[in-house]
């Protein structure tokens, strides 16, 4: 073959470069937490309540225990510590026990010596349970039996909200909430339930250390938390349980709570062999939270020049069985309802509830794309009622630096919200396509039979913001470990840090960063584990690139420093090591009365995209085609823009599976469609090209000026593309995903 | 029961249960992990393989089906150990982020350009369309694809 221009191989920071993991993953030889082996090992498998709500009785194992290559049936009784964990709130049983509280709630554990032995094994324990009515209206939820008792999420510093099955509650009160203005326009929005629909699913390989503890190696978010979780569980010192990562296939927020962790543990110290764990499809789709469902109710008031008066939102969140983070998303769902514009007035009222539905916690987006859908319909149906363009709309509204968020929080980092709107909109858009075409590009594919006669295109437009890390007072630091040694003609470096490589390039984040402030080539990263390094955090709420940076930053300084005491030269063998931790400036959490920030404000930083999207739709047989879509994103500084307009790119399909296709559908309770055939994400015939652009305005707090990347295009994208289907259509369209019937306005 | 087969130029025996997938055994008891199980149902590519030089998803291919047959599987798709062009240019382009579904979209789009060198835009994406991948948006995808084509 001929050589084409080659990637950097040993990039700085801003230098598009080649990923360090990419010749493994696409030879095969990468290990994903599936693909472990160790000798002698067994089996688990998981057995799961069948229903959504449901008293458990008695549970019987003994016809399981005597089976063909079964070691170990392990149930309730035989969680060796604390029954319960939970990201924030310890509400969710390591196996059930006095009741299940969702469908695919984890019941019973097996080992055996084939996959298929445990799995059968699983079907001959008897669970005795009562059905319950399960609660699964969630506008009804606070008028039902509460499904916890005791409250798990009661104080906290949460404003108070005594009725039953309420995981949170924010009220946020700016200027005069009653404030009128000359029009006034309002609408309900639902969004159904998401699935991060990673394709690698849970897995992990958990090996007895024959001193009574434990190694873990799964794929996850966040190493020292899953850690800190699993410890107490297995009744041991956190430095007994030693998580490591294995090869991750994609997250999205879907791996921040456990899944295999604390079971492949305990059937590895029950039968002191190590034991592999291994979810399939089905089993992942019930074996994560999703994106919380909502209902949104929202009113927006404006005067005839445009200008933003006062917003009024309600929001409704369903966070299924356990908490997870819900209350965190509850938080952003609200501090972003009115969306990246300057309001003076505003009421915004957010409730998450418990229910038996599925268990709800991170999505990229995080809470934020809920509101963004709600907030830009609002903002075309205004533009609409006032004759103005929509993008102008946007415009004369757009959030500013030094301008204040409806929590009170004043905007003192970056923020291009304006140049964002102006950059996308200036994208130029195709020209429409002719008629008749092969049917691959008519609305709807090959499965359209027409001549294309009901296409209209139509062209949408939508802008969103988040934060970047974690708020309302959580210091989710990141630690970075920087040794450098003496070789014969210089030196090297090995880095170590825990932040986990889920696909969105960290690795490369942590080796560019260290290569630019050490300024050598010779760089080599360790592997993410709990033993060799403190905490990294998470990798969520686009925090990993800047948090990663500044504590490789932070190291690689004192490294080089200590080198430079030491006459800037190390002899062979003779080494400096040093371990750094990262802070961003501290937050505070807001108030429970007004929801108004205290003290440093809830939020470290903002990021923001605006989005444009040409789509086509099939207005008789209710098909659409989204044909382009371009994009202008704040990304503070790309540190590898390769990356960064992948992370656009992937983020983008994901809010479009959303908008067009990706429902997680219930029947009481009981997820119906956990396969890939019936929950539907883009392929390569959904997608439309993506024009990206960067818009770099260096962050001032933050190493480098980085900000975050991955979630702000799946925050726009659901709005924006339903918006191109609203300009096709005429139609409302106040529900996601949309569906053929109310394209076709059959409803 | 025990089958023979032929994956990636070598002879292979495995002893297997009647209902093991094609998959399963070369994951679990021929120590090829390289091809990925994202959902076992024939719905995501992510463990496609090429068998005598078909593509076929090697979840819904019983092991017994196999015997006597010949296997390419992603670990053997570069000829004298060296990257395929179309793996490197997955590499190149950026076409991968967690990497779960590549190994599949590269033993795809090997087979396809095998099969048609020169693919337009719309014979890539119709060629990929039983492949999923959640990270990418497959912008870098078809990169990756139009480079090795050329090439
Ligand atoms: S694992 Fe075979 S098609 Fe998905
Ligand atoms: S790169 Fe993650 S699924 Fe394709």
């Amino acid at each position: 073959m001929t050589t084409t221009a080659r990637r950097l191989e040993l990039g700085r920071v801003g230098e598009s470069v080649k990923r360090i993991d990419a010749i493994p993953k696409v030879t095969g030889e990468f290990a994903y937490s599936s693909d472990l082996f160790a000798a002698g090992m067994l089996w688990g498998h998981t057995l799961r309540s069948p229903h959504a709500h449901a008293l458990i009785a008695e549970i019987d194992i003994s016809e399981a225990v005597g089976m063909t290559g079964v070691h170990a049936v392990l149930t309730h009784a035989d969680v060796p510590g604390a029954k319960t964990y939970g990201l924030e709130f310890p509400d969710q049983p390591v196996l059930a026990f006095d009741r299940a509280r969702y469908f695919g709630e984890p019941v019973a554990i097996v080992a055996a010596e084939h996959p298929e032995q445990a799995r059968r094994a699983s079907e001959q324990i008897k669970v005795a349970y009562q059905p319950l009515e399960p609660v699964v209206e969630p506008e009804h939820a606070t008028e039902r039996e509460p499904i916890h008792e005791g409250r798990p999420t009661a104080g906290h510093g949460f404003r108070d909200d005594d009725r039953p099955n309420v995981v949170r509650t924010i009220v946020i009160r700016h200027g005069d909430p009653d404030a009128q203005a000359e029009v006034s326009v309002s609408g309900v929005y639902e969004l159904g339930i998401q699935d991060q629909a990673f394709l690698g699913p849970e897995s992990g390989l958990a090996i007895p250390d024959a001193e009574g503890g434990v190694d873990v190696y799964v794929a996850t978010q966040w190493l020292h938390i899953d850690r800190d979780q699993v410890a107490p569980c297995l009744g041991l010192e956190p430095e007994q349980v030693r998580i490591h990562l294995a090869g991750v296939g994609g997250a999205f927020g879907g791996r921040e709570d456990l899944s295999i962790q604390i079971h492949a543990a305990m059937l590895a110290l029950h039968t002191d062999r190590p034991v592999k764990m291994v979810y399939n499809r089905e089993e992942s789709f019930v074996g994560h939270i999703h994106r919380h469902p909502a209902k949104i109710w929202m009113e927006h008031r404006a005067n005839r020049d445009g200008k933003l008066v006062n917003v009024r939102a309600k929001i409704l969140l369903d966070g299924g069985a356990y908490a997870s983070s819900s209350a965190a998303v509850t938080a952003n769902a609200s501090a972003f309802a009115c969306g990246p514009y300057a309001v003076e007035n505003a009421l915004v009222e957010c409730t998450c509830v418990y229910t038996n539905n599925p268990p709800c916690g991170a999505m990229r987006g995080f809470g934020a794309v809920q509101s963004c859908f709600a907030h830009e319909a609002q903002m075309d149906k205004l533009a609409s009622e006032l004759g103005i363009d929509p993008v102008e709309l946007r415009l004369r509204n757009a959030l500013a630096p030094g301008d204040s968020l409806p929590t009170g929080q004043r905007i003192t980092g970056s923020f291009p919200a304006a140049e964002v709107i102006r950059r996308a909109a200036a994208l130029p858009v195709p020209e429409p396509e002719e008629l008749p075409r092969d049917p691959l590009r008519l609305p709807g594919g090959s499965g359209n039979t027409t001549r294309g006669e009901g296409v209209k295109r139509g062209v949408g437009f939508a802008v969103g913001f988040k934060n970047v890390c974690y708020s309302e007072g959580f210091d989710d630091s990141t630690a970075a470990r920087v040794r450098l040694t003496g070789s014969g003609d210089g030196l090297a470096a090995e880095v170590h840090c825990a932040a986990a490589e889920v696909g969105q390039g960290v690795v490369n984040v942590i080796l560019q960063t260290a290569r630019t402030e050490l300024d050598l080539d010779d760089v080599v990263l360790g592997s993410a584990t709990t033993s060799s390094v403190g905490s990294a955090g998470s990798a969520s709420a686009s925090r990993m690139t800047w948090m990663a940076a500044g504590a490789v930053q932070l190291a690689a300084r004192a490294a080089r420093d200590e080198l430079a005491r030491r006459g800037g030269r190390l002899g062979p063998g003779e080494e400096i090591e040093v371990e750094r931790v990262y802070h961003h400036r501290p937050t505070t959490p807001l108030d429970p009365e007004t929801g108004q920030v205290s003290g440093d404000g809830a939020h470290v930083a903002y990021i923001c995209a605006a989005m444009r999207v040409v789509a086509e739709v099939d207005v008789e047989l209710g098909l659409t085609r989204v044909v382009w879509i371009g994009t202008a994103q704040d990304v503070g500084k790309a540190v590898n823009p390769q990356a960064v307009y992948g992370q656009i790119e992937g983020g983008t399909a994901q809010g479009l599976g959303l908008a067009l296709m990706e429902e997680i559908q219930t029947r009481d309770g009981l997820i119906t469609n956990a396969s890939f055939t019936d929950y539907l994400i883009p392929t390569t015939l959904d997608m439309p090209p993506v024009d990206a652009e960067l818009v770099e305005e260096p962050e001032p707090d933050a190493p480098y000026g980085v900000k975050g990347v991955g979630e702000p295009p799946t925050v726009v994208s659901t709005a924006a593309v339903v918006s191109a289907l609203r300009d096709a259509t005429g139609r409302e369209l106040t529900r996601v995903p949309v569906r053929p019937d109310e394209i076709v306005g059959l409803d | 029961m025990r089958i023979e087969l032929t994956v990636n130029g070598e002879r292979r025996e495995a002893d297997v249960w009647a209902g093991e997938s094609l998959l399963y055994v070369l994951r679990e008891r021929l120590g090829l992990p390289g091809s990925k199980n994202a959902c076992e149902q024939g719905e995501c590519g992510s463990c496609s393989v090429l068998l005598d030089g078909r593509l076929v998803c090697a979840c819904l291919v019983l092991a017994a089906q196999a015997d006597g047959h010949e296997l390419v599987t992603v670990e053997g798709l570069g000829e004298d150990g060296g990257l395929h062009p179309v793996q490197e240019a997955f590499a190149e382009t950026g076409a991968v982020q967690c990497g779960f579904c590549t190994p599949g979209f590269v033993v795809a789009a090997a087979d396809l350009l095998a099969r048609n060198p020169h693919p337009s835009e719309d014979q890539i994406r119709e060629a990929l369309s039983g492949n999923l991948c959640r990270c990418t948006g497959y912008a870098k995808i078809f990169d990756a694809v139009r480079l090795a084509a050329g090439s």
